[in-house]
């Protein structure tokens, strides 16, 4: 079947296309050339007036996993308030803030996503990863796998162990967890909690292991740049949330040198400790390290008022943070010689001063940063607001009257404390469409995603234009999946199964032996109980894999 | 004959997946690692590989196509059990939608206990990994735990080595409430649990005054449920004496009403533990024959634990309402669906209501159902995945024979597909 989708303005910077008016054809589940010669348009839609993207990827969201189902379960009076009926096509389900999967595929699908990626795969959990991923329709998906916390790791630090075969347990855990990327959180800190440290600053060692964080970052950054995996290092920092831990975060980028490195949710990282509350932005000494350091990339963590909850690896910063739930319960785990976690109800409040704060921050940030391909639209969903606020976030970057409005009602101490009214910036739709869709692309290594060129799978979002961006990024007129219509007027009217995108870097296979022998001295499964095998996401007929191609490869 | 190495068994909660299996045809033999929780369950032979209605043998398709026309007429229909691997779940919750249906974990009374605590106030929980690398001291709360999972002392206390103790052997075991039923709670070097019996129903008493001791609130009773308040000292010093304490429960096993605040209290006693200037853990007991499978497939699903209901056209969760047994006999239901993959013992509730069986193959009823459809079991006929009793590892589940029969999915969508 040949689609044509006639006259809308293209916003395609993959291509360099900044809103001409361009028909697109799709055969096959992807974008082609306008066939020559004599040809049938099966299908046509006229989208004059309308604006063209492609598919949305959030390249940080955190939908598949264990601290997400903890989530969940720690909130029913949050899904109460939101339930999802089930319809003809559709599963029934829960919402708000964080959502059942079936509905995590329905309303990123109809806000024009069709791509997430969980940046937080613990490699014990990622078999929970992929199956709650495998139960989430319409979307691609994929994981970073987490490391810097395990104990395999800090013991070949210990012992010095070369770089070759860091790169090698890099390389296998990739493949063992199925994913595309590798993540660090709070480097080393996870492990320290469990040896009753509380905190662990930058060049701070563990008391076990006498590892720094720095020393993980680098040996990790290296490990993913060496192997040729396209997505820099994805580090969430040491500190979260802590006064001051700008300066942690200038040094992380310091530190690294040169590496290419990605820093996650950087609003949570960029706090000064000055002004009467001893709380201050950092936002324009992070957003002048980020534009001259060409390494590093940043997604925002931006967060916007309500109720939500926190999911995180960092169990050491989310223990400290528990005195902050609302509602009040939390959870932490200490997880398997691995990882852990920390589940913490949130509510942040306009009228609250750290809040308020935290919300100009953010925004600060984005509007900071010159290089729209080296910054990423989140909220760290669920941590800073749901995903479903992005229409909202997406309007404060674009609409300045809209966010100085916003502005005057925030907290006072928090207004002064921001430069937010004087900065003049408004997002375009084009660099909109490069944090959301070519970046993010770009940034993870996808091939065949992320642009509207010919041999790029069509997935493809169709706007209204509207003044209102809030209006008109919530409601797209079509979305299309692999070719196939899913979405039409913001409602899903189809749905379909994504694939799930990874790597597969290779390693020496003789280090199998020992993790072996650590599995079995130290572990609770057998080594060959641990690896996922391709059958567990392709067996139920619905999941797919789908392997890019490494930094060197010979296409 | 062929003999399966490393084989995860689903039976027994805690994970083991060393186990040797000789498979001759259809029979099964554990060689090694078996224990009384698990030979048993893998060996259970094969009976019935005809599904039956009415007590007589059809066709698959004929059961099918019954069951889908029972189904098709009712207002509330209840499926219990919910005892199989995560694509079983799958399957099983697509029906309830389809149906309306009201979903309840056969387990759910005992591990509500859990869900209560963890939804009103959290905890602070750890995994087996660092139980087995970690903990210096073990206190094991109102259940006996090598009753509950024959290995437990053996694959994750008493093992030989592990990475931050020079001598797991050192290692501090100590019961409150229940005694040990064996002495794999004893230590390598002869070092027997210290035990502390009491009631069931003093548990909430006890655990209360250690609490207390814990934050070092002052007690003015000598004894509580037949504990020396001295002895109960001695415990809380040691727990926060200890590096890296572990508390562990059995939300079933607290079997009294209220039990839910036990659990909580315990659970608020770990986290005031780490706001001592050292760590200690909860350890929650649980994962056998699915139970946690049904709350995580159901949870990422639906958003709630595994007692819901589909009658309004979305999820809604009642720990209590929800409740099959009750639902059946206050006449609130009309037909029943069973799903137990696992365990041939356990058997459907008796209802005069259509009763529709999808069970492993050995079941025999004291009432025949209307439906009856032998299934295989998970990690033994077919491929799948089972949560571990930690609820953060879900361990994969071998093909052990060919048997012919068809998995719990396999069947629950040809019944969601037929309606």
């Amino acid at each position: 079947m040949l689609i044509k989708l006639t006259g809308g303005a293209v916003y395609d910077p993959a291509s360099g296309i900044d809103g001409a008016k361009q028909d697109i054809y799709i055969q096959d589940g992807r974008i082609v050339d306008k066939p020559t010669g004599d040809f049938q348009v099966d299908k046509e839609y006229d989208l004059k007036g309308k604006v063209v993207m492609s598919g949305a990827i959030d390249m940080h969201t955190h939908i598949g996993g264990g601290k997400g189902n903890i989530a969940r379960t720690l909130l029913p009076e949050d899904h109460r308030a939101d339930p999802v009926a089930r319809t003809d096509i559709t599963r029934s389900g829960c919402g708000h803030a964080m959502p059942s999967t079936f509905v995590t595929g329905y309303r990123y699908a109809e806000m024009g996503y069709t791509a997430g990626f969980e940046p937080a795969v613990l490699p014990i959990n990622a078999r929970q990863a992929h199956m709650e991923m495998a139960d989430i329709p319409i979307l691609d998906k994929g994981g970073y796998v987490l490391l810097g916390s395990d104990d395999y790791l800090l013991r070949m630090l210990t012992a010095k162990k070369d770089q070759k075969a860091i790169n090698d347990y890099v390389a296998f855990t990739m493949q063992a967890a199925k994913a595309i990327g590798v993540k660090v959180v709070n480097p080393g800190g996870i492990n320290a909690f469990k040896f009753n440290q509380r905190k662990l600053d930058l060049d701070e060692q563990n008391s076990h292991y006498g590892v720094t964080p720095r020393e993980i970052l680098k040996s990790l950054a290296t490990a993913v740049k060496e192997l040729g995996v396209t997505h820099p290092l994805h580090v969430h920092g040491c500190n979260l949330g802590v006064p001051g831990n700008m300066n942690t975060t200038l040094d992380t980028i310091q530190g690294i040198g040169g590496l290419p490195m990605h820093l996650t949710h950087i609003q949570f990282h960029s706090y000064g400790t000055e002004g009467d509350f001893k709380f201050s932005s950092g936002a324009a000494q992070i957003a002048e390290a980020v534009n001259k350091n060409k390494n590093i990339t940043i997604d925002v963590g931006q967060i916007l008022f309500g109720q939500t909850v926190t999911a995180s690896g960092d169990n050491m910063r989310q223990h400290a943070n528990h005195k902050h739930a609302s509602p009040n319960k939390w959870v932490t785990m200490d997880i398997e010689c691995d990882a852990g976690c920390g589940v913490v109800p949130f509510k942040y409040k306009d009228k609250n001063f750290v809040n308020a704060l935290q919300w100009a921050i953010g925004l600060e940030t984005f509007l900071l940063v010159d290089d729209p391909w080296r910054i990423f639209l989140t909220t760290d969903h669920p941590n800073g607001a749901p995903f479903t606020s992005y229409p909202h976030l997406i309007r404060l970057l674009m609409d300045r009257s809209f966010r100085n409005d916003v502005l005057s009602t925030i907290h006072p101490e928090a207004q002064k404390m921001t430069t937010l009214a004087s900065i003049e910036r408004e997002y375009s739709l084009q660099e909109i469409a490069i944090m959301t869709r070519a970046g993010a692309a770009r940034l993870i290594g996808l091939q065949d995603r992320g642009g509207l060129s010919a041999g790029n799978w069509a997935d493809i979002t169709v706007y209204t234009d509207n003044a209102d961006r809030q209006l008109m990024f919530e409601k797209p007129d079509y979305v299309f999946k692999d070719g196939e219509l899913v979405v039409v007027d913001g409602k899903v009217v189809h749905t379909k199964w994504g694939t799930t995108h990874v790597v597969k870097p290779d390693f020496d296979a003789s280090l199998e032996k020992d993790l072996q022998k650590y599995f079995d001295r130290f572990l609770t499964m057998k080594l060959g109980n641990f690896k996922i095998s391709d059958d567990e996401i392709t067996e139920d007929g619905r999941g797919s894999l789908t392997v890019h191609p490494l930094k060197g490869d010979v296409a | 004959m062929a003999e399966i190495t490393e084989v995860p068994s689903p039976f027994c909660g805690i994970g083991t997946d060393d186990l040797i299996i000789q498979v001759d045809g259809v029979s099964l033999k554990v060689a090694e690692n078996g224990c009384a929780v698990n030979s048993p369950a893998f060996e259970q032979a094969i009976t019935d590989t005809r599904p039956r209605v009415d007590g007589k043998d059809v066709s698959l398709e004929a059961a099918v196509a019954k069951a889908a026309a029972l189904l098709k007429n009712t207002n509330q229909p209840v499926i219990g059990g919910c005892a199989t691997d995560v694509n079983g779940m799958r399957a099983l919750l697509a029906l309830a939608d389809r149906s309306g249906a009201v979903v309840d974990n056969m387990n759910f009374t005992g591990a509500r206990n859990n869900f209560l605590a963890l939804q009103d106030s959290g905890w602070m929980n750890t995994t087996l990994a660092e139980v087995k690398n970690r903990c210096d001291l073990l206190l094991v709360v109102g259940v006996d735990l090598e009753g509950f999972s024959p290995r437990f002392f053996e694959r994750y206390l008493w093992n030989k080595e592990s990475m931050f103790m020079d001598d797991t052997a050192k290692r501090e075991v100590i019961y409150l409430g229940k005694a040990p039923s064996g002495t794999a709670s004893t230590s390598p070097d002869g070092q027997t649990a210290l035990v502390f019996e009491c009631a069931n129903e003093d548990l909430p008493d006890v655990v209360a005054v250690l609490r207390a001791l814990v934050k070092g609130n002052p007690i003015r009773v000598d004894s509580v449920g037949g504990i020396a308040v001295a002895d109960l000292q001695a415990i809380a010093d040691k727990l926060k004496a200890a590096s890296y304490s572990v508390v562990t429960w059995a939300a079933g096993a607290l079997a009294y009403s209220q039990a839910e605040l036990t659990v909580q209290t315990l659970s608020e006693m770990v986290k005031e533990i780490n706001d001592r200037n050292t760590r200690s853990s909860g350890l929650p007991l649980g994962g056998k024959e699915g139970d946690q499978t049904a709350n995580q497939v159901c949870g990422w699903t639906t958003g709630y634990p595994a007692r819901t209901r589909f009658s309004s056209g979305f999820p809604e969760y009642d720990p209590y309402l929800n409740d099959a047994n009750f639902l059946l006999s206050n006449g609130e239901a009309d037909a029943l669906v069973w799903v137990q993959a696992f365990n041939v013992k356990a058997v459907p509730p008796v209802t005069a209501l259509p009763t529709i069986v999808v069970g492993r193959s050995g079941m025999t009823f004291a009432k025949e159902p209307d439906v009856f459809i032998p299934v295989g079991t998970p990690g033994i006929d077919h491929v799948g995945h089972a949560y571990r009793m930690d609820n953060v590892v879900a361990i994969r589940l071998k093909k052990l024979r060919e048997s012919g029969l068809p998995s719990t999915s396999d069947v629950l969508n040809a019944i969601e597909q037929a309606l």
